[in-house]
């Protein structure tokens, strides 16, 4: 089955991640290097995202022009910050990759919708 | 197997055919049971389908209870569900282009002889369905019982059960929830999500007052059954065998939980006669052999500070010693304020009441909500002779439980 794996995070992750050292940083990206290095056979396409601060959305409401407005659409406590496209047997392989995520925040499972689902 | 109604029962004899018929019910009762949790894991195995499987399981079950009522239990109930659900299996999967033919080569005349229940254990307690989705679908498919009687043991409509059920179906099949026994690194993590599963359902039972919800399930029962089921399918884990001592040591005590007016009966003043005794040794026994694993868990230390009490031969000869040493133990495994409460009451009992409300008193920022916090600061209060600050106590404590026993408890001590 296929599944989006959405790495999210909070202020608070960010904050953190912000506080990182050069050395911790390097190392943080080591381990995340190791982690895709490591699922390689597994992952799809992915992708990291610029801050929530540069996004800019597009609303449609029930009538009229769509609103463009500066700023992330969905207000929530936690950004995704990135995503990578799995391919792996079921939600348990799901979680077990998810859990050995070494970027922090949380990461939010996704099954992705195949034709004979709709 | 006897057959609920016999032509020989002599006229008049009212009585033993009411005997007879009630043993019928209850050996009906438990295979169908037994059978209905077993059917579901075989078929969800072989069609690989969740809610394909209900459908066909339903059905089976349905045409068993409606003939077993009237003519009895077969020979062989499992045989005999099945054929039934073998027929119908092939019936939907005909219909259903999604599924090969070769499923339905796959359904073998006979049911296979393993025990597939494992599995759908796991699956239904999946940490990724809500917790009380977790509950229905195991009473649900595990268990036998109907929607009606899950929704009168949550006090819910049987509306909201289905919906509740529903949505557990589809998230298991759409979301990819896999149907087999966790490996070895999900194990022990999985396994405490089950014991929690079971003891929730147990709670949710025992709390109740019998007095207050006549018609209300107990569920406290089912999750007897079911963790006696799981401590036959993994006879290796110890904690499986701590939560089955755990809930039958609550168990064996209920008779004397509630007074005549169903009113709750703190364990300081419970007739210790009316307790079963033989069924406190039966489950003191599966704490000791647990214990000889040399894994201990929650489950097994729980177990062990009950059994201590259900063995005293009265409040006064509890061995309270013993008592705040498991609960030390619990606490590095459990390290919740609530935990720490528990122990210092059983501190209180060692050292005094002095100490004990020291080590309370220390937990105020964590449990300032929660009303046992102060019940038990009312208490140890009154015990060092402080009746105003002990009232002030007991007033936080009745303004902030709603249950109706616990209510009158209080309000008797503020009276």
């Amino acid at each position: 089955m296929k599944y989006l794996l959405l790495f999210c995070g909070s202020a608070e992750d960010a904050a953190a991640f912000d506080a990182l050292t050069p050395d911790e940083l390097r190392a943080r990206y080591e381990q995340v290097g190791a982690w895709f290095a490591e699922h390689r056979a597994r992952i799809g396409a992915t992708g990291q995202l610029q801050g929530p601060q540069t996004a800019t959305s597009v609303r449609f409401g029930p009538e009229g022009p769509p609103v463009v407005t500066d700023g992330p659409y969905l207000e929530g406590k936690e950004a995704i910050g990135g995503y990578a496209e799995i391919d792996v047997a079921d939600l348990d392989e799901a979680l077990r990759m998810a859990k050995a995520w070494p970027g922090r925040g949380s990461v939010e499972i996704r099954p992705v919708m195949t034709s004979d689902m709709r | 197997m006897a057959r609920t109604r016999q032509c020989g029962d002599p006229a008049g004899d009212d009585l033993r055919y009411e005997v007879a018929l009630s043993a019928a019910r209850d050996a009906l009762a438990t295979a169908f049971r037994e059978e209905s949790g077993r059917l579901t894991a075989s078929v969800v195995r072989i069609l690989g389908d969740f809610r394909t499987a209900e459908e066909v399981v339903q059905d089976a079950l349905l045409a068993a209870w409606q003939q077993w009522t009237v003519d009895g239990l077969p020979d062989s109930p499992g045989a005999w569900l099945w054929t039934v659900a073998r027929r119908r299996a092939i019936d939907v999967l005909r219909r259903d282009r999604r599924l090969a033919e070769r499923t339905i080569l796959a359904l073998p005349v006979e049911q296979a002889a393993d025990d597939d229940r494992l599995m759908l254990i796991f699956t239904c307690c999946h940490p990724a369905l809500p917790i009380e989705s977790q509950v229905a679908l195991t009473l649900r498919t595990v268990c036998g019982l109907s929607t009606a009687q899950i929704a009168s043991a949550f006090l819910v409509s049987e509306t909201a059960i289905v919906q509740r059920l529903t949505r557990a179906r589809r998230k298991i099949s759409t979301v990819g929830i896999p149907y087999r026994v966790p490996a070895d690194d999900d194990l022990g993590e999985r396994l405490s999500g089950v014991l929690a599963v079971i003891y929730l359902m147990f709670n949710e039972g025992y709390l109740c007052s019998a007095a207050q919800h006549p018609q209300r399930r107990d569920l406290a029962e089912d999750a007897d059954w079911l963790a006696a089921l799981l401590a036959r399918l993994m006879p290796a884990e110890p904690e499986v065998l701590g939560l089955l001592a755990l809930i039958r040591l609550h168990r064996a005590r209920v008779r004397a939980r509630f007074d005549g007016e169903g009113r709750l009966v703190l364990l300081r003043d419970q007739d210790r006669s009316r307790w079963d005794h033989a069924a406190i040794a039966a489950a003191a026994d599966l704490v000791a052999r647990a214990a000889h694993s040399g894994r201990p868990g929650p489950y097994q230390i729980q177990a062990a500070i009950v059994a201590c009490h259900a063995e005293a031969a009265s409040w006064d000869e509890t061995d309270w010693l013993q008592i705040t040493l498991l609960y030390d133990a619990l606490l590095e495994h459990l390290p919740s304020p609530v935990t720490r409460l528990h122990r210092a009451i059983a501190l209180s009992h060692v050292l005094g009441p002095h100490a004990a409300l020291d080590e309370t008193d220390s937990l105020a920022g964590q449990l300032d909500r929660y009303h046992l916090y102060h019940a038990t600061r009312a208490e140890l209060l009154r015990q060092l002779g402080q009746p105003a600050q002990a009232r002030l106590a007991d007033e936080r404590a009745l303004g902030l439980t709603s249950n109706r026993a616990e209510r009158a408890l209080i309000e008797q001590r503020l009276a």
